[in-house]
């Protein structure tokens, strides 16, 4: 079994894996937004980014190489996570207390596991309009990260392709595919792919918001980094040996 | 100009145009808003609809590219080139004036749908500028009088078709010529030396002493033979990167595939870069020679190899006379079946027009395009060379190394060696721009020292010159004396000059807005952070700047520098980091003298509402008369 490093310590892998696949699988947490285990990596939040021998890259789109030396736990790297998850919160509308995802929500668990204290920037406050329209689906665009896994899963799962990024720059937005613009006037369902696997408050299922009391929501009684790899594929035990 | 016909069918046409391709859907993008000024969303349903693919796909295809609009932009889109050289031309002024003339606000459409006014990013105009595109074709030389022509024109609703054809005139501005720009070589010379070369199995005879010493076989048989003179030239590629030019040739000869690609980069985006305009507008004959040549190497006439020049929407213009080029070659048996007579050896070449995205000139962007998507660049490895277009070996170079290419393959690697440095061989074309007296295209030997094109062009009292435009290097005069070379100042060509009486913070902060309207937004650094930087130059340049601006102007280099996706994330900071460290004043002489100072200006937000008080004691706070001067 082929091997690399990961902050000195040796994590086996498989071929065609990425680092961080194999880290996760290995037990080893690299805190990332929009890798998701059942997608193929996509490397845009770059809250995965490691030195792999000395070099600055993503960890998700890295394949993992025998040899390969990788820093990650480190406080460049931790430091540069924090500013990241800064600038996703002044990029958007976040506003934890209100929101109905706090507790089950990716970047507020990373705020949290990364030591996030401040917002450390001036806040964009960029017009996002909510889209009500469907019956059972909530769209607040003001809490996206633009991690494009509702664009993957609907297309990749669900074989729909109702969500779509558009535009550039700090103007990239989620847009649906409807020529009202609208979510209803799509053929999304409450039971798609897309809907379940946004990591923050965007997609939202109408009506059972608040099901489970904030406070024994996912992250309230795991931190992330535990969950993330409770989550991950693990390597079946007896490959250990 | 505008076809007044019915949205569905239009889309219909041309999707049947283009063959139900969507590799295409840009190119259909734009025909479509070439008819009907923008794409209504009947439009995108219908296009969605024939290709067999998600409306929200195709919207965000459209809504990527700056020159494609999902919404009305009127009948004539006026779009002012923006680099800082427009601007020291006076295009901002110009700008005011031909709204005012005609009644509308920047960036909005005139109240009757009849025209709208705003910038894009430069033009490639700077040598004769100020610029500007009226629905996509660009007009040079700027001035008042122009625009009360072009103010007339547009409210006597003529066709941009039938406008008068001396203000599209283009100048080439050519100043300085060397081995590229005197070539003599004859189309289809380049190529027809590269098949004998190949023809010739005599062997072990070395073309050069240098050989002979190393026992070099010169001549292997076939389109090894050009290859190893590719390499042996030393070619690096003129884009900027500095690749070297047969590496990549052999990389991508080497990889398995169907067809092997041969892309020329032609989305010349850099502020300040306009060479490739004139080796496009000029010597079209050894750019498509250079590609064949290319094809020649990589398919050898017995794998299947295609081409595609990748066109930067600004030069739309030279769509017509590059295809008329590329019939003349194919009738001349240059391309199509049998190149030169030579069996097998079939290629040929397709012309893409970009639509107003800088990223696009990344090539693995670029790619992404040509397929039709949005131009965000790829995740690497696998690289282009293996996996490129449509996901098959895929050489992407610049215009300006296709063109010394074709030179090599004719003269010989010794004959190009001859020019240059040893780590720089053969020369480079700059453009020459900003405050010169003869700006233009200058070709050199590598190795030039940045004084000596200073003068030579004709600047005077010069403070700085930004080298490779602003993802390259600003410097000041104590470094007039280095050279342009990849071992010393690497360029993929901009060279644009500023006096003693520029603002080198206006230089930058121009360059700074530049980047975030390019970003393509797809990593956090760079999307998130090319937009803060630009907040924070406009605070500062607002008179709001303090100590803690510069602190969160390094934090951000330094999360861009570290963890964007591409080059221009990690060169987006660039001309920020030359000017703190060579023109610290530009910024600091801008600074309060304060730790921390905030954007938001209170007295300014309550100014009018304590004006509606009446009051006019002195707890009005109401502004004195020296705050309002």
């Amino acid at each position: 079994m082929n091997t690399f490093q990961l902050d000195g310590e040796e994590i086996p892998f498989e071929p065609g894996q990425t680092v961080i696949q194999a880290a996760l699988a290995a037990g080893h947490y690299i805190p990332h937004l929009c890798y998701h285990p059942e997608f193929v990596p996509h490397g845009s939040c770059r809250l995965c980014t490691v030195r792999a021998d000395g070099r600055p890259t993503a960890a998700c789109t890295l394949p993992a190489q025998p040899g390969l030396k990788v820093e990650s736990e480190t406080e460049e790297l931790n430091d540069l996570r924090r500013t990241l998850v800064q600038m996703l919160f002044a990029e958007g509308n976040h506003f934890c207390p209100s929101c109905e995802k706090s507790g089950n929500c990716v970047l507020q668990a990373l705020g949290y596991d990364l030591g996030v204290l401040t917002a450390g920037f001036r806040h964009f406050f960029l017009d996002r309009p909510v889209d009500a329209s469907h019956p059972d689906i909530l769209l607040d665009f003001n809490r996206c990260v633009l991690c494009k896994l509702c664009v993957r899963a609907s297309e990749e799962v669900d074989g729909k392709g109702v969500f779509s990024l558009a535009g550039r720059g700090i103007q990239r937005r989620l847009i649906v595919s409807a020529e009202s613009g609208r979510l209803a006037d799509t053929d999304v369902a409450v039971t798609d792919k897309a809907v379940e696997v946004c990591p923050v408050g965007v997609i939202l299922r109408k009506r059972v918001g608040f099901r489970v009391p904030i406070g024994r929501r996912r992250y309230d009684l795991r931190p992330i980094r535990a969950q993330a790899l409770e989550d991950a594929p693990r390597r079946p035990e007896h490959r250990h040996e | 100009m505008l076809i007044e016909r019915d949205p569905a069918a239009s889309a219909e046409d041309v999707v049947a145009r283009h063959g139900d391709d969507a590799t295409r859907l840009l190119q259909m993008l734009r025909e479509l808003q070439e008819g009907h000024g923008w794409l209504p969303p009947l439009v995108i349903t219908e296009l969605a609809r024939r290709l067999g693919i998600s409306r929200a796909r195709v919207e965000g295809v459209a809504a990527f590219y700056s020159f494609l609009h999902l919404q009305p932009v009127g009948r004539y889109r006026v779009l002012f080139s923006d680099n800082i050289t427009d601007r020291m031309q006076g295009s901002e002024a110009l700008l005011e004036y031909l709204c005012s003339k005609l009644w509308v606000e920047k960036g909005k459409v005139s109240e009757d749908g009849l025209l709208s006014i705003d910038t894009t990013s430069c033009t490639g105009l700077c040598d004769q500028g100020p610029g500007l595109l009226v629905n996509g074709w660009a007009i040079p030389w700027i001035s008042r009088e122009r625009l009360d022509e072009i103010a007339e024109l547009i409210l006597k609703r003529r066709p941009v078709a039938e406008w008068p054809q001396h203000l599209f005139h283009i100048e080439d501005n050519i100043r300085r010529r060397d081995v590229l720009l005197d070539h003599d070589l004859a189309p289809g010379e380049a190529i027809r030396v590269s098949l004998a070369r190949g023809r010739d199995t005599t062997g072990q005879r070395p073309t050069s002493a240098r050989a002979w010493r190393e026992a070099i076989p010169a001549a292997s048989p076939g389109p090894v033979a050009t290859l190893e003179e590719i390499k042996r030239s030393g070619l690096r590629g003129r884009g900027g990167a500095g690749f070297a030019t047969g590496l990549k040739w052999e990389a991508c000869r080497n990889a398995p595939g169907e067809t092997h690609y041969v892309v020329c980069n032609a989305d010349e985006g850099e502020p300040g870069t306009f060479k490739d305009r004139v080796l496009l507008s000029r010597y079209a004959d050894l750019v498509f020679e250079g590609m064949t040549v290319c094809a020649y190497v990589l398919g050898g006439g017995r794998k299947r190899t295609h081409g595609f020049v990748y066109l930067r929407g600004e030069y739309r213009y030279l769509l017509e006379p590059l295809k008329a080029c590329l019939m003349r070659r194919r009738r001349a048996g240059l391309l199509g079946r049998a190149i030169c007579g030579e069996d097998g050896f079939d290629f040929d070449i397709d012309i893409h027009v970009g639509a107003g995205a800088y990223v696009c000139g990344e090539e693995s962007a670029l790619l992404e395009s040509l397929e039709g998507k949005r131009g965000i660049p790829r995740n690497r490895p696998p690289y282009p060379v293996t996996h490129g277009y449509l996901g098959q070996p895929t050489v992407v170079n610049n215009v300006e190394t296709f063109c010394a290419a074709a030179l090599i393959a004719a003269r010989g690697a010794d004959w190009y060696r001859t020019r240059g440095t040893p780590k720089s061989t053969g020369t480079k074309l700059l453009s020459v721009s900003g405050d010169c007296e003869r700006p233009g295209i200058y070709e050199y030997p590598f190795g030039v020292t940045v004084r000596q094109v200073l003068k030579d062009c004709g600047a005077r009292d010069t403070q700085a010159v930004q080298v490779s435009g602003p993802s390259g290097t600003l410097i000041d005069a104590s470094e007039f004396d280095r050279r342009i070379a990849f071992e010393d100042l690497p360029t993929a060509g901009a060279f644009m000059v500023f006096d003693a009486n520029r603002d080198i913070f206006e230089v930058v902060r121009n360059f700074v807005h530049f980047f975030a309207h390019e970003s393509c937004g797809f990593c956090t650094p760079c999307r998130v952070g090319t937009a803060m930087m630009r907040n924070v130059v406009d605070k500062i340049h607002a008179g709001r700047g303090a100590q803690l601006d510069l602190e969160e102007i390094c934090k951000l280099q330094k999360v861009m520098s570290l963890a964007a996706h591409c080059g221009l994330g990690h060169t987006a900071c660039n001309p920020m980091q030359d000017m703190l460290k060579r023109f610290k004043p530009a910024i600091q002489r801008r600074l309060k003298s304060l730790a921390f100072e905030p954007a938001f200006d209170l007295d300014a937000a309550l100014a009018r509402a304590r004006a509606f008080t009446g009051r006019d004691d002195a707890g009005a706070h109401l502004p004195t008369q020296s705050e309002t001067a």
